[in-house]
């Protein structure tokens, strides 16, 4: 980044702030809600698709940076999901080889990637339209802010539900676990109540 | 008559056991965005329904009868994308031509459907159920659909009430479509016995 005129570093620290907190995917932007919920019963599997979204998020945002010029209209928003379903394929094939247990587990989710708002709003909002470093740049930073998220859901209920952390018991065992953090209802309750808090914090500094 | 029973089994268990929105996360941006009316939410229940029966049981055929005989499982997740943007496509242009007053009901709706995660992700979840029969594969993505529009008209009849509820300030707007979500889930969880 050494080459970047001065101009410009302004335009990747903004892509960097952007991603991990002023527009953050899934708490500042409510995008991607589906795997967010699905998928944090556990801090284990969130960090996987955590991680398989900034995968798939920067090689999206590589291809269609560099395919930006030739773009048409009517056809773009086609090539994009084309081009997000071949890299979901990847990571997919990819988790099934190496991590068979944690590929159960995640199942269809992992798929699901493809219809995830998130990649195709950047793929739209930046890369169809800026140079290859800022994309790569961009899909880093907001996949960052994406796992980012998924692991304090996950870690807040994978805490209160089995009372462990990462299968190392945290709280006392006297402590009963709450099953239902767990279930669907963990889920919906958790992700509310973190986006109420962030919002008071949000209107206390105000 | 035995058909008949496991297929009524497994509309009911789709709907309601298994719903996606509850149980599976799916179609939740939607969910989130759209359900401030009921009629609304009934216009794009119908919609969803209809794309994904037609989706479902599309893709089903394509998996079976053209991908795993030739062995091209690799290729699912693309011909699937394809396959639900083309249909969504075909309803949309075949409504306006045909049935202008149902086209115009629809709305804004249809385009939006292609990345309705809910409909990729009945068609994903019939492959991981090993859905056998076409028929099955049919009722399944069909009773999948009315389980969506249940749930999304479930959600705006209490989000019309709502608006007349003192909220926190905090937790106005998204946070507490969220919380409501989680009881109507743990409502829905009364159903799991049943079957």
């Amino acid at each position: 980044m050494t080459t970047t005129p001065d101009g410009q570093t302004g335009l990747y620290k903004d892509a960097v702030a952007n991603g991990l907190w002023r527009e953050m995917p899934v708490f500042g932007m409510l995008l991607g809600t589906c795997p967010t919920l699905a998928v944090t019963a556990a801090v284990k599997p969130a960090l996987t698709m955590g991680l398989c979204v900034i995968f798939v998020l920067v090689c999206s945002n590589i291809m269609v940076s560099l395919m930006r010029k030739g773009l048409r209209p009517h056809v773009r928003i086609l090539l994009f999901t084309l081009t997000i379903a071949t890299f979901v394929t990847i990571a997919d094939l990819f988790l099934r080889a190496y991590q068979p247990v944690m590929s159960e587990t995640l199942g269809p989710y992992v798929p699901l990637i493809i219809v995830n708002c998130v990649i195709i709003w950047r793929a739209e909002a930046r890369a169809s339209n800026s140079g290859l470093i800022l994309s790569i740049v961009d899909g880093l930073a907001m996949g960052t802010g994406f796992t980012i998220a998924l692991c304090t859901l996950a870690v807040i209920r994978e805490i209160l539900g089995t009372g462990r952390l990462f299968e190392i018991q945290v709280l006392p065992t006297t402590f009963p676990a709450w099953a239902a953090m767990g279930m669907p209802v963990g889920a919906f309750l958790t992700y509310g109540f973190v986006l109420g808090f962030i919002n008071f914090m949000k209107r206390k500094r105000v | 008559m035995d058909l008949l029973y496991s297929l009524l089994l497994g509309f009911v268990s789709v709907v309601l056991i298994n719903n996606l929105v509850f149980t599976k996360f799916l179609g939740i941006c939607p969910y989130i965005g759209v359900s401030g009316r009921i009629d609304m939410a009934f216009g794009m229940g119908l919609a969803v329904t209809f794309v994904m029966t037609l989706s479902g049981s599309l893709t089903w055929m394509i998996n079976h009868w053209l991908l795993m005989p030739l062995g091209l499982e690799v290729a699912r997740y693309v011909t699937f994308i394809m396959v639900i943007a083309a249909a969504v496509q075909l309803v949309e242009m075949y409504l306006k031509r045909f049935f202008p007053p149902l086209y115009e009901s629809f709305g804004i709706f249809l385009p939006l459907i292609t990345t309705n995660c809910a409909i990729l992700g009945l068609c994903l979840f019939l492959v991981v159920w090993g859905t056998g029969t076409l028929i099955e594969a049919i009722v399944l993505s069909f009773g999948g659909g009315i389980g969506f529009t249940i749930a999304i008209c479930i959600m705006a009849g209490i989000r019309e009430n709502m608006q007349m509820v003192d909220v926190p300030q905090s937790l106005q707007g998204a946070p507490i479509t969220l919380i409501t979500a989680g009881l109507l889930a743990l409502a829905f969880m009364g159903f799991a016995g049943m079957i």
